[in-house]
C-alpha cells in the first residue's frame, strides 16, 4: 500500500530557520507499543520465545481457526496494572476487549482483539525533565546497553506529559517479502504475543521531550521487568503524531502519523523532517493531509502510506469471546505492594545513603540489575565511591565490549567487593586488579586465591622488599649519593628501580617507606 | 428507511476486500438495506436505564484467566495443514506491500 501517493520530501539538514521557529509550534503525541515478556501469548498457551522456526509456536487460537476460543493470560492483566500504577493511571476496574476489523495476511482472524471502549488504564501522566534551550540539538539519549539516558543529573524543571489511556492487545504475525518470486511469506509465531499500547496526549513540543518521555517509559518497563523495550528489535514501537500550528494559536493543525521509527535517532530525524514538510506545505498555501506516513531513515524522508480514501474504518465492536475483566481493589493493592523502587527514587537514595555523586547514581541505576549488584558490592566493600568507579569504568567497558545484556552478569558481589578491598589495601596494583576484575565479572572467580595462584599479589612482605631495595642501593651507588647530598628528585628513580626488580608487584607505599628508611 | 447506493457498496467492498459481480450488485444492495433496516428497528427500542451488557456471562462477575504457562506443543503441522501454498514452513501469499 505504500506505493500509492508517493510524495518524497527532501532530507532536512540542520535546524529550522529562526523565522519559522517563531511562527510555528510543533505539537506531538505518541502511540507506543511494548511487547510484553510473558512466557505465553495473550489468549493461548503458545510460547512467545523469540527466534523459533516459523509457525512452530502456533495453535488454532492464534491462527484464527473457526471454533477456537481465546482465554486471557492473567499475567498480561497484571503487567498492565503494574505499568498503569507506575504511570499514575486510574485502573479501570471493569475492562473489556473489542474487535478491530481489518484484512491483511499478518492477521489470520481478520480482526485484532484490542480494547477501545473500556481500556484497562486511563488518565495517567509522566514527569519528564524540561527541555532547555542550550540542550537542543545535542543527542540526549544514547542507545547503548547501559543506557546513558536523558540528563536527569542536573536538577531542572519538569514537564508533565499526560497519558490518555493504555490498552492490552495482541500482536500480528510477521510477513517477509520474497522480491525475486513476487510472493510474501507468513509466520504466525508472533500472532497473539501480548502488547500494551500507551497513548499519550499531544503534550510534547520537541524531539528532546519525546526522547525523554520514551526513556522514562522504557526505564519503568525495564524496572518492572515487563518488557525489554528494544526499538531495533520491535519490542518497543513508536508512532509519532505530529502537527504544526501558528505560534500561540489555540487551533491545532492537521496531524500526520509517522510509522517505522526504529531508533531514537530515527525518531529525532523524523520529527525534524515532518515539521519542516508541514511548514513548507502551509507556507506555500497548501494543506496538510491527515494520513499515515512511513519513515525511511536511510533516505531521511517519509512516504504517504495510506490515502485519505482508504482511511481507517475498523468497525470496532465488543469482543464476544473474551469475558469482561473485573479488577478488585484487593488485586490492585497486591500489585502496588509488589512495585519495585524505580530508577529515580533509587538514584536519589544511592546519592543519600552511599554519598556518591548524582552523576554516578544516575548512571548506576540505568539497569535495575546492575544497580542491585552495585548496592551489594558497595555495602560489602564499604567503599561506595570506589565501587561506583569500578562499575562505571571497567564493568561498563566490559558490557560494551562483550555486547552482553546487563542481566547476563551474575557474579557474586562478595567477589567484586573482595577485590576492591584488596586494591585499597595495596595488595594488588591497578593493572593486575583490572585483569582480576574482568575475571570476577565474567567468570565469577574468587579474587584472592586467583591473585595468589597467578602471582598478582603485591610484595608487601618486608623481607622480600628489603632484599630488592638493598640490591638497588648496591647497584646505583652514584645516584644514592646524589640523593644523600640533597637531590630529592632522584628518589622517584630509585622507587622505579625497586618496582622493576619486583616486576611491578611491590606495594608502592611500602617501597617508599622502606627505601627512605634504608637511605 | 436507509438506502444503500453504489458508493456505499464500493466502500463496503473496499473494507471487506471483496468484489461483488455486476449482476449481483442490485440484489446485494437490497439485502444490505434490509439489514440496516433491522438495526434501525432495534434502535427504536427504549433502553433508558438499561446498563449495557458486554457479555451474557457477565453476571457471574468472576474472571476467567489462563496461567502464563506454555501448554501448546509445536503446532506448525496443524497450522499449515490446509495451506494452499507453503514455503520454508510458512504460508505463501501474494506479495503484499
Amino acid at each position: 500500500m505504500e506505493s500509492k501517493n508517493v510524495e518524497k520530501t527532501a532530507p532536512v539538514k540542520g535546524r529550522p530557520k529562526t523565522a519559522e521557529c517563531r511562527r510555528y509550534d510543533t505539537v506531538i503525541g505518541l502511540e507506543v507499543h511494548i511487547e510484553l515478556s510473558t512466557k505465553t501469548k495473550i489468549f493461548c498457551g503458545c510460547s512467545t520465545k523469540f527466534g523459533a522456526l516459523p509457525n512452530t509456536q502456533t495453535c488454532p487460537v492464534c491462527t484464527g481457526m473457526p471454533g477456537s476460543l481465546p482465554v486471557l493470560n492473567k499475567k498480561v492483566v497484571e503487567y498492565a496494572i503494574a505499568l498503569g500504577l507506575a504511570t499514575n493511571c486510574r485502573i479501570n476496574q471493569r475492562t473489556l476487549f473489542d474487535r478491530k476489523n481489518y484484512f491483511y495476511p499478518d492477521n489470520p482472524q481478520d480482526y485484532q482483539i484490542s480494547q477501545l471502549y473500556e481500556p484497562i488504564c486511563l488518565d495517567g501522566y509522566l514527569e519528564i525533565a524540561q527541555d532547555e534551550g542550550e540542550k537542543r540539538g545535542s543527542s540526549t539519549a544514547s542507545e547503548n546497553k547501559t543506557g546513558g539516558g536523558t540528563s536527569t543529573v542536573c536538577k531542572k524543571a519538569t514537564k508533565t506529559i499526560r497519558i490518555h489511556e493504555m490498552h492490552m492487545e495482541e500482536d500480528a504475525g510477521k510477513l517477509t517479502h520474497d522480491e525475486s518470486e513476487g510472493i510474501s511469506l507468513v509466520d504466525y509465531n508472533r500472532s497473539g504475543v501480548p502488547l500494551i499500547e500507551i497513548v499519550s496526549e499531544p503534550d510534547m513540543e520537541t524531539a528532546e521531550e519525546v526522547i525523554a518521555y520514551l526513556e522514562k517509559l522504557r526505564m519503568i518497563c525495564l524496572y518492572l521487568g515487563i518488557s525489554d523495550c528494544k526499538l531495533q528489535e520491535g519490542s518497543m514501537r513508536v508512532d509519532v503524531n505530529l502537527s504544526v500550528k501558528e505560534a500561540g494559536s489555540d487551533i491545532l493543525g492537521t496531524r500526520t502519523e509517522m510509522k517505522n521509527l526504529n531508533s531514537f535517532k530515527a525518531i529525532t530525524r523524523a520529527i525534524a523532517a515532518e515539521r519542516e514538510r508541514q511548514i513548507a506545505l502551509l507556507e506555500s498555501g497548501e494543506k496538510v493531509e491527515q494520513e499515515t506516513r512511513r519513515w525511511d531513515d536511510t533516505a531521511g524522508a517519509s512516504y504517504s502510506m495510506r490515502s485519505k480514501e482508504d482511511s481507517k474504518d475498523y468497525r470496532y465492536f465488543p469482543e464476544p469471546d473474551v469475558m469482561p475483566v473485573v479488577i478488585s481493589d484487593a488485586w490492585i493493592e497486591e500489585i502496588k505492594q509488589r512495585q519495585p523502587e524505580f530508577k529515580e527514587e533509587k538514584a536519589a537514595r544511592f546519592e543519600r545513603e552511599y554519598g556518591i555523586p548524582a552523576y554516578d547514581a544516575d548512571i548506576l541505576t540505568q539497569s535495575r540489575h546492575l544497580a542491585s549488584l552495585f548496592e551489594e558490592t558497595a555495602t560489602l566493600s564499604g567503599q561506595p565511591k570506589k565501587t561506583a568507579n569500578w562499575f562505571m569504568g571497567e564493568l561498563f567497558r566490559i558490557i560494551k565490549e562483550t555486547g552482553k545484556e546487563p542481566e547476563e552478569f551474575t557474579f557474586s558481589p562478595k567477589h567484586a567487593a573482595d577485590l576492591i578491598v584488596a586494591v585499597e589495601e595495596g595488595k594488588i596494583n591497578q593493572a593486575g586488579a583490572k585483569e582480576v576484575f574482568a575475571k570476577v565479572v565474567l567468570e565469577d572467580i574468587e579474587p584472592l586465591s586467583y591473585m595468589e595462584q597467578h602471582g598478582l599479589m603485591s610484595l608487601s612482605d618486608e623481607g622480600a622488599l628489603q632484599a630488592a631495595i638493598e640490591e638497588v642501593i648496591a647497584e646505583n651507588g652514584a645516584i644514592v649519593e646524589e640523593y644523600r647530598s640533597g637531590k630529592d628528585k632522584v628518589f622517584g628513580f630509585l622507587v622505579g628501580q625497586v618496582m622493576k626488580k619486583t616486576k611491578g608487584k611491590a606495594d608502592p607505599g611500602k617501597v617508599n617507606e622502606l627505601l627512605k628508611r634504608n637511605l | 428507511m436507509i438506502t444503500i447506493n453504489d458508493t456505499d457498496l464500493k466502500k463496503a467492498e473496499l473494507l471487506a476486500k471483496l468484489s461483488i459481480e455486476p449482476e449481483k450488485r442490485e440484489r446485494t444492495m437490497a439485502e444490505m438495506e434490509k439489514l440496516f433496516g433491522y438495526v434501525e428497528k432495534l434502535k427504536k427500542v427504549d433502553t433508558t436505564g438499561v446498563e449495557p451488557l458486554a457479555h451474557t456471562s457477565e453476571i457471574t462477575k468472576e474472571n476467567r484467566f489462563r496461567r502464563d504457562e506454555v501448554t501448546n506443543p509445536d503446532g506448525a503441522e496443524g497450522t499449515l495443514f490446509n495451506a494452499p501454498a507453503k514455503k520454508d514452513g510458512q504460508f505463501v501469499v501474494p506479495k503484499t506491500v
